[in-house]
């Protein structure tokens, strides 16, 4: 627990430190959410439906370079070496990188939904917690396996493909539920919808959250 | 040869007597006795392959990371002809090629999770991280299936209801079982095959390189 508080605190310390390239992940973020308006063309309509589509889309793009990156920060100078040589629990180290991956995918989100708002005219008929609760659990399900797998890929020739290829089709469920428990939140759920989504992802993250600690101990010693 | 005996018989048996030919489908329906059997197996491989990963990660045994290898070859094999006569059925059938059905989905989610498995293992050099590697994705993309299915079923059935009615004749039934054992066997073939080839490169691996031929002593003539 201690371990993972100080992985966590030291990881979101770093980024602090360099806050230019947090701030060119937003811009990259952004970028993708230009150029998804630019391919469908100017249609309001088609925009603000497929909006939670384009923020969950861009959040997924850049969530492999933000992943690279926190293991990259290990690797360079030997620093997982030495963390690994400290008597700290595995377990503590992954659930610290992992916490610290999702606040930051957390907080691209949360500049990512007032651009989508501006860009693609998105309406707000539900209320703001489930699209907050979504973007929580989302980025959540995104950063556990995320993590695992950065850290499988980091010491790998061609990782930056071998990372989206085993992320992307890893992640499908936690798209599918994120983009509908968002696009409900967005435009409306008059059927009541939005609960089982939200326990799709929940059931997703539980899953991913603990196996994925069970299997990075192994991952990070090889 | 049994296997392929048997296919070749519940193939005869299915394709050519009048009386195994499906009630609404005709002549197109047959196919059933080749993709049914294909997806079976499919799936049994990977479920070897999930076995074999769990044991290769508990042992370390190079036997058990063999297997690993040669099922997730053999189960992508069978995925890939899966879909390909799947969609050489729909087009005749439902009139497209593809539709996102949620076993549609799933299967061409599948050939991605673990085709990236056979992408892992020959970017590692190292036997023993390739080991812990491959099977950790192993592991995680058979425990997601069930999850990919589930969340693709709900995105479905949201929209509308998709059911095919399951229901095989007693007449088809036998030429169906003889050929899903056929394939079964030609399976087991395939893995063993590929096992044995994957032993014995992991072995040769494995052996210190052979030493150069000692010097020969100095002789000198009095």
């Amino acid at each position: 627990m201690n371990t993972m508080l100080q992985i966590l605190q030291k990881d979101l310390f770093i980024e602090w430190r360099a806050r230019s390239r947090t701030i060119s992940l937003i811009s990259f973020a952004y970028t993708i959410l230009l150029l998804f308006s630019f391919a469908v063309g100017p249609n309001a309509v088609a925009m603000r439906q497929h909006a939670a589509a384009y923020l969950w889309l861009s959040i997924l793009l850049s969530s492999t370079l933000l992943l690279d990156r926190s293991m990259r920060i290990e690797i360079e100078a030997g620093a997982l070496h030495t963390l690994l040589l400290a008597p700290v629990s595995k377990a503590g180290l992954f659930y610290g990188k992992a916490l610290a991956n999702t606040f930051q995918l957390m907080v691209l989100a949360g500049i990512s939904i007032p651009l989508i708002y501006v860009i693609c005219d998105a309406t707000l008929v539900e209320s703001a917690g489930w699209l907050i609760l979504t973007a929580i659990l989302g980025t959540a399900g995104l950063a556990a396996p995320g993590t695992l797998y950065s850290a499988m890929t980091a010491r790998m020739t061609g990782k930056q493909l071998l990372l989206p290829l085993l992320l992307f089709p890893l992640v499908v469920p936690v798209i599918v539920a994120a983009v509908k428990a968002t696009t409900l939140a967005m435009l409306g759920d008059p059927m009541d919808q939005i609960g089982a989504w939200l326990t799709l992802l929940i059931c997703f993250d539980l899953v991913y959250w603990s196996l994925c600690g069970v299997l990075f101990g192994r991952v990070i010693e090889a | 040869m049994l296997g392929l005996g048997l296919l070749v018989w519940a193939h005869y048996a299915g394709l050519v007597h009048e009386e195994t030919s499906e009630f609404m489908m005709g002549d197109v329906g047959r196919i059933l006795y080749a993709h049914v059997p294909t997806a079976w197996n499919g799936l049994l491989t990977y479920l070897v392959a999930f076995i074999a990963a769990v044991g290769a990660l508990a042992t370390s045994k190079k036997g058990w990371d063999a297997l690993v290898e040669a099922s997730v070859e053999v189960g992508v094999l069978l995925n890939v002809l899966l879909l390909i006569q799947g969609s050489l059925w729909a087009k005749p059938t439902w009139g497209v090629w593809w539709d996102w059905d949620p076993r549609l989905t799933t299967s061409a989610i599948m050939v991605v999770a673990f085709g990236v498995v056979l992408a892992l293992r020959q970017s590692i050099q190292e036997p023993g991280r390739r080991l812990t590697i491959s099977s950790v994705a192993t592991i995680v993309a058979f425990i997601n299936v069930p999850i990919v299915y589930m969340s693709v079923k709900w995105w479905r059935t949201l929209h509308q209801d998709f059911s095919t009615p399951e229901t095989v004749d007693a007449t088809l039934k036998l030429p169906l079982r003889v050929a899903a054992f056929g394939m079964l066997f030609i399976g087991i073939f395939f893995v063993v095959a590929r096992w044995r080839i994957a032993m014995r490169r992991l072995s040769r691996e494995m052996d210190a390189p052979e030493l150069p031929d000692a010097p020969k002593p100095l002789t000198v003539e009095a």
